[in-house]
């Protein structure tokens, strides 16, 4: 006899508390070899708690199959609605630095969760471990994918076909290293847990993937939004994970201290890195100059005072936790008071021979709304915009090169932004050389957080600052032409620069090499180490001082 | 605004779809970066190759952050196997994060149905008692040994030395893992419909002699830190000899003369997915033992994993014989199916230009 379909529909659907259950219990203690630690951490574990989550791989795969059907298709409907033919190319070509920045954080999250599987003795939490990494793998490509779509369907695809070699090579996507790298090396609970669960992805992905696809869609590009609200959705799971491991840490009193060392250094960390390259890009990266649109500033106080910082961070002070609120409010200061995404933008847009982007000059709307929400602002920043908008013809002198009175910055070793509030400028000694921070968070977290040892006990698992850190000592000495070849950031005839200062098609109107030939980039850091101390003392106490733009002629 | 701005802003183009203008570049519409494996980059290729950088492939700055002891964020001290391109494999499965869903979805569909009809047509009443008990000791077992190997290739898949051999260690931890649930949540199935006991499964893999030598050798895979030890381990010598003779050998065989037509459904999803995790492991070491600085060297390298894990394998196998003789209707016997799991293996040896070293038998 068939079987009736009300038979088939009529029986009950899996529990996934049920199933949970039988999940978890996949896990048993070994007795013929033990598990080698491949990861260092210097917490303690003891009491587990529960994944509060229960999800299964079963129902997990059909519901991202799911959203990658509508994340598609909104691809697809995107085009067959020539979003291309309004979408704004200021915005585009910011997802030129985004898009090469981005899939290489996510994908250094999935590889992070074998960290927290290989230390974490928590078999519920492992399971929620696995759907973060396949998340993560997902969130790479579809990022990935992402910027292909842009490449193939954009009017000027230079800076988008070269985009995993220019993030190898860029002075700004070091920035995305710092905070990449952050993930996967050193102590295991404060890069994978504490820096990306607790803050990257508790805190800062709102502003990453909420905040700026509404700033995409106010620049006629629906394509983002699709894919990066679909990418937060993901995120739950991850904080999900985060706050069941950080419960597990903090039942050991032992590893209070290390909490708040990793808290303050992820802090201030996520904020000088998310809120420098995340801020310039809603702020300069849009055309939409409503009045009633939210700053970047508005939205950092709904998603990250409001939401994170007194809904969450605070209330983590009940198991005995210190919460650095002074750096809390540090980090507003310098969005609200301290101009620090605009002092990014200058900088990025003073560095633009060096882009694989082009940055637009603003124009009054812009100066208007910047004054509207930002009151002070064009006194501080109007006439440099005017300079760099007179200095975007080619024959110009390079804006970096011109006699505007901007200096160029020191770069802070720490975060890898460079040391834009002046006032903040510090310089110390670690392990017998010279360094420059932006900061004193950033300093402390060099010659404090990042050393074997904290508050009197043994840090051996913490990881170090490595490599060649400093972008401008690479190419100290060479010539920009030269500089530029090297990076690659060079149209396909050899000669038209991949940046631009401008948004003008036309080949008349681009920058080629001649343009920028003869001209020498220097490091501030390595000539700040060549100076006697007097030297030293003096440029600091100016840079320290400012600097006052001179007067358009 | 001055006169020449605006003049500026008018020559600004009206339309920013691709072709509005032509001008220096307008036409790389290419990630340009990468060669690609055949004459055009694949889909799978432009979503993965570079994500992962590397000081040898445009990492101007090397790497930034390190382990305490220097160790960078990726380095080739992991491994015992040498590349002088870590960046020239490709996985030929080609899978990104879209084909994954949808492969994956579309097998626990299948499950999913499956099961649906067989509770419906109160299946499990009819399949021999004895098979119940199998699958109650044996296959529960064996979902904890699935689970055991994903989790290895979970840790794994942090540390190869390219995007490329990670995704694809990424994908084989998904899979199995996948696979230990479905076989989890069947049991649960199974005890709801046939009474089974559900704990008799994971008491089996922890005290059953028969279980002991899969034991071992699954939790010897969790002591190694070398990524590329555990997968050639676990797909190119565990798998044919162990994991699939259990599944293909045994499993696969005795279900249907039993009655049994949903096991079959839920293993052949861990046979096809063993099909592709084989393919990229093979050509991840045909790379490796290809390699015109490293091949000779690596081919000794795995010459000497096969002399650690070929005999604990080959006893893993052996312990599992008694299995064979306990179901009620003998369809096959364990030295056919483990001459068959022979057979595969030497035929993986022969496809790498591998051989058992003297004194290493099966």
């Amino acid at each position: 006899m068939s079987i009736s379909l009300s038979k088939i529909k009529s029986q009950r659907n899996m529990s996934i508390s049920e199933a949970h259950q039988r999940v978890k219990d996949l896990a048993w203690t070994p007795d013929y070899a033990q598990e080698a630690i491949k990861y260092p951490t210097d917490y303690k574990f003891s009491k587990a708690p529960k994944d509060t989550m229960k999800q299964v791989l079963q129902s997990y795969f059909f519901m991202e199959e799911e959203k990658d059907n509508r994340v598609y298709g909104a691809m697809d409907a995107a085009l067959r609605g020539n979003m291309f033919r309004n979408a704004e190319p200021r915005w585009i070509e910011w997802m030129k630095l985004f898009l090469a920045i981005i899939p290489f954080p996510e994908i250094s999250a999935s590889r992070s969760m074998a960290l927290l599987s290989n230390v974490v003795p928590n078999d519920e939490l492992k399971n929620g471990y696995t759907m973060q990494m396949i998340d993560e793998f997902r969130h790479s490509t579809i990022q990935m994918n992402l910027k292909k779509w842009y490449m193939e369907n954009y009017i000027d695809p230079a800076g988008f076909d070269i985009t995993q070699k220019a993030f190898g090579k860029c002075y700004a996507t070091t920035i995305g290293r710092q905070f990449g790298e952050g993930f996967i090396t050193g102590d295991t609970i404060t890069a994978a847990n504490i820096y990306l669960q607790i803050i990257a992805e508790t805190a800062f992905t709102n502003t990453l993937f909420v905040a700026m696809p509404s700033e995409a869609a106010a620049n006629g590009d629906y394509a983002l939004p699709s894919i990066f609200l679909s990418v937060q959705s993901d995120e739950s799971r991850h904080i999900n994970n985060g706050y069941g491991t950080l419960m597990m840490v903090l039942n050991e009193p032992e590893n209070h201290d290390l909490l708040e060392r990793d808290i303050r250094y992820a802090f201030w960390q996520n904020h000088a890195i998310v809120d420098a390259a995340i801020g310039t890009i809603i702020e300069y990266g849009t055309k939409d100059r409503r009045k009633n649109r939210e700053s970047y500033a508005d939205l950092w106080e709904k998603w990250i005072y409001e939401d994170y910082y007194r809904s969450y961070l605070i209330p983590l002070e009940k198991y005995g936790l210190k919460i650095h609120h002074d750096d809390v409010q540090a980090a507003w200061d310098r969005i609200t008071k301290k101009n620090y995404v605009h002092k990014v933008a200058q900088f990025f847009a003073t560095g633009w021979p060096v882009n694989f982007w082009r940055i637009d000059p603003l124009n009054e709307y812009d100066y208007e709304w910047f004054e509207a929400k930002y009151p002070g602002w064009y006194n501080e920043f109007g006439v440099w915009w005017d300079h760099y908008r007179e200095l975007s013809k080619p024959g110009s002198t390079p804006i970096p090169f011109a006699d505007t009175g901007y200096v160029y910055p020191h770069r802070c070793w720490s975060c890898l932004v460079p040391c834009l509030i002046r006032e903040d400028f510090i310089v110390d000694e670690v392990d017998g050389e010279l360094y420059t921070y932006c900061s004193e968070q950033c300093r402390w977290t060099h010659k404090v957080a990042f050393a074997d040892n904290y508050n009197g006990r043994p840090t051996p698992s913490m990881g170090r600052f490595s490599g060649r850190r400093q972008w401008e000592e690479v190419y100290h000495g060479m010539d920009l032409a030269d500089i530029i070849q090297d990076l690659g950031f060079v149209r396909p005839d050899g000669k038209t620069l991949i940046p631009q200062p401008h948004l003008i098609f036309d080949d008349s109107a681009m920058w080629t090499l001649d343009h920028v030939r003869g001209y020498e980039l220097r490091s501030p850091l390595v000539d700040l180490r060549a100076m006697n101390p007097d030297e030293r003392k003096k440029h600091i106490e100016q840079y320290r001082a400012g600097f006052t733009i001179k007067p358009l002629n | 605004m001055r006169k020449d701005q605006a003049a500026m802003e008018n020559d600004a183009i009206q339309s920013a779809e691709a072709g509005a203008k032509t001008f220096a570049g307008s036409n790389s519409r290419k990630y340009n970066y990468f060669e690609p494996k055949g004459r055009k980059a694949t889909l799978y290729e432009n979503v993965t190759v570079d994500v992962q950088p590397d000081p040898e492939r445009y990492l101007l700055q090397g790497w930034i952050i390190s382990f305490p002891d220097g160790t960078p964020a990726y380095s080739d001290k992991w491994t015992r196997i040498k590349s002088s391109n870590w960046h020239e494999f490709r996985d030929p499965n080609g899978e990104w994060e879209r084909t994954h869903y949808t492969r994956v979805s579309a097998i626990e569909k299948q499950i999913i149905l499956t099961l649906q009809n067989a509770k419906a047509e109160e299946a499990f009443q009819y399949v021999d008692r004895s098979w119940i008990e199998m699958l109650q000791n044996h296959l529960s077992a064996s979902k904890h040994a699935e689970y055991g190997l994903g989790m290895v290739f979970q840790s794994a898949q942090r540390d190869g030395m390219s995007q490329m051999i990670n995704n694809a260690i990424l994908v084989n931890a998904s899979d199995k893992l996948r696979y230990a649930q479905d076989i989890a949540l069947y049991i649960m199935n199974i005890a709801e419909e046939a009474g089974i006991d559900e704990a008799a499964g994971k008491d089996n893999w922890l005290k059953n002699d028969h279980w002991q030598g899969v034991r071992k050798v699954v939790e010897t895979f969790t002591a190694s830190t070398d990524w590329a030890e555990q997968v050639f381990a676990i797909n190119l010598v565990y798998e044919p000899l162990v994991g699939e003779l259990f599944r293909s050998g045994f499993l696969m065989q005795y279900a249907a003369s039993h009655g049994d037509f949903v096991t079959p459904t839920i293993v052949s999803t861990a046979e096809g997915d063993f099909e592709r995790n084989l393919e990229y492991s093979v050509e991840m070491f045909d790379c490796f033992f290809n390699d015109p600085k490293y091949g000779d060297q690596n081919k000794r390298t795995a010459q000497e994993w096969l002399s650690k894990y070929v005999p604990l394998c080959a006893e893993a196998a052996r312990q599992l014989q008694p299995i064979w003789s306990q179901p009620r209707v003998k369809v096959t016997t364990f030295p056919a199916a483990y001459s068959r799991a022979q057979e595969r293996f030497h035929s993986i040896l022969k496809t790498l230009g591998l051989e058992l070293l003297k004194g290493v038998a099966l």
